[in-house]
């Protein structure tokens, strides 16, 4: 039974890898263009946000993988898992980079400015480096709901951890020691992305300012808004 | 294919009724989220220094990382062989409001951890007593950025819900499918759930956050 779960484990952790890495391209963009001086720009992120944060995933996961088809979009079942995963993690990371992106105090901004920094080098060098210390703690609790959510790929014939589980109590093993041994591996999958945040956290610490404005942002996002979730 | 209005008109009254399943799930789980978040909150507060507090803390922190899906498995499959038997809603409600109150704790606690310092003190110099500083000076500033917390996590488990259509519930989801497959056709049936879902999430978000707003100027 064990080898069995964990046999299934390398799944999970592929559907939360790339999930991952379409998650954080997704958060970047959105909230970069969240804050585009471009109306139509601002106006289609927030459509897609708005969609994606307001509907639910499973849903989403239904619809990319049962109607896109209909419409000639044909998904394996990891394709549509990752997409839709990925951008309703996206989606909720677009709040969270644009949050941090405003925490930055503006005299950071003004300071590049007058070094006759371009537009993408205040950000690249200035603006982003100060934004991802301040989003970090965030993002972490976001990746530990992308990972729990993976769960739901099992819907859709993905053969990951819960499926698997799903199969072992069906063979007729015991459902407590199933069902508990799948929420061991969880747990031990999600601490192991707490403590490579917490990791990254400590590694990019120099970049925090000490400033009164930008701690005063990062009390904005971090509690009660925060991410999380099923 | 093309979307057929006939046939969507025709899914439109069985998923309404299916969705009051899942309003009904959304009610219940939110009030044992709420109600159990504060208790929590409250025992990690008070008993802070005693073991109790730890082993709760824990325990809330491994519910926190492991998926709601499971959750309701293991409340739904292995709760019978223990000589528990639950309904389907049921089973699902206790495991969408357990998971939820861990963080709904967090919120209660981070709500009344906003409140500076001061007003613990100032309170203390005015030898108003413990009581009373907690009714009157601490909850009334601490409850409004609190209930606007809370709020975002009653949406959350609103969509939560969907997961319910796993174990048997019959709400909106579920429905959907199962009137897709009497008709071959998912594509009507599954988007309208997904307008559903934002027609009631979307403008409650726009809500909480016009309240977020108005509560930020009395800060």
């Amino acid at each position: 039974m064990v080898e069995a779960l964990l046999s299934s484990v390398p799944v999970t952790v592929e559907v939360f890898v790339f999930g991952a890495l379409v998650c954080v391209a997704v958060a970047v963009l959105a909230g970069l263009g969240r804050l585009s001086q471009r109306w139509i720009v601002r106006t289609v992120v927030g459509c897609f946000i708005e969609v994606f944060r307001g509907s639910n995933v499973l849903v989403q996961l239904y619809i990319a993988y049962y109607v896109l088809p209909v419409w000639g979009v044909t998904l394996s079942p990891f394709q549509a898992s990752v997409a839709v995963l990925g951008l309703n993690c996206g989606a909720y990371g677009a709040e969270v980079v644009r949050g941090a992106i405003l925490a930055v105090p503006a005299g950071q901004r003004d300071a590049a400015a007058a070094l006759d920094f371009s537009g993408w080098q205040t950000l690249r060098r200035v603006v982003f480096p100060q934004a991802l210390v301040i989003m970090l703690p965030s993002l972490g609790t976001l990746l530990i709901d992308l990972l729990k959510g993976t769960a739901i790929v099992s819907l859709v014939t993905l053969v990951d951890v819960t499926f698997t589980a799903q199969q072992l109590r069906l063979t007729g093993e015991s459902t407590a020691a199933v069902y508990g041994l799948a929420l061991v591996v969880y747990f031990v999958l999600a601490s192991i992305v707490d403590v490579a945040v917490k990791y990254l956290e400590r590694r990019l610490g120099h970049y925090r300012v000490h400033d009164a404005t930008a701690l005063e942002g990062q009390r904005a996002i971090v509690p009660g808004r925060a991410v999380g979730g099923l | 294919m093309t979307w057929d209005w006939d046939y969507a008109w025709d899914s439109v009254p069985p998923l309404l009724d299916a969705f009051k399943v899942t309003l009904q799930a959304t009610v219940l789980a939110s009030v044992l989220a709420l109600v159990l978040g504060f208790a929590l909150a409250l025992v990690q507060r008070v008993e802070a220094r005693f073991f109790v507090a730890r082993i709760v803390g824990a325990g809330a922190e491994f519910i926190r990382r492991t998926p709601g899906l499971i959750h309701l498995y293991f409340l739904f499959y292995v709760a019978p062989t223990l000589g528990l038997t639950l309904s389907a809603l049921t089973a699902g409600v206790i495991a969408l409001g357990v998971h939820f109150a861990t963080y709904t704790a967090e919120s209660y606690r981070a709500g009344i951890e906003a409140v500076p310092r001061g007003q613990w003190d100032a309170a203390a110099a005015l030898s108003i007593p413990r009581r009373e500083t907690w009714i009157k000076v601490i909850l009334p500033q601490a409850m409004p950025p609190i209930l606007a917390a809370q709020g975002t996590w009653v949406l959350i488990m609103f969509k939560g819900t969907a997961l319910l259509s796993t174990i048997t519930v019959v709400e909106v989801v579920s429905r959907s499918q199962q009137i897709g497959s009497d008709h071959l056709r998912y594509l009507e049936p599954t988007v309208l759930v997904g307008i559903f879902f934002l027609a009631v999430s979307y403008p409650a978000s726009v809500l909480l956050r016009m309240y977020e707003r108005r509560i930020a100027t009395y800060r």
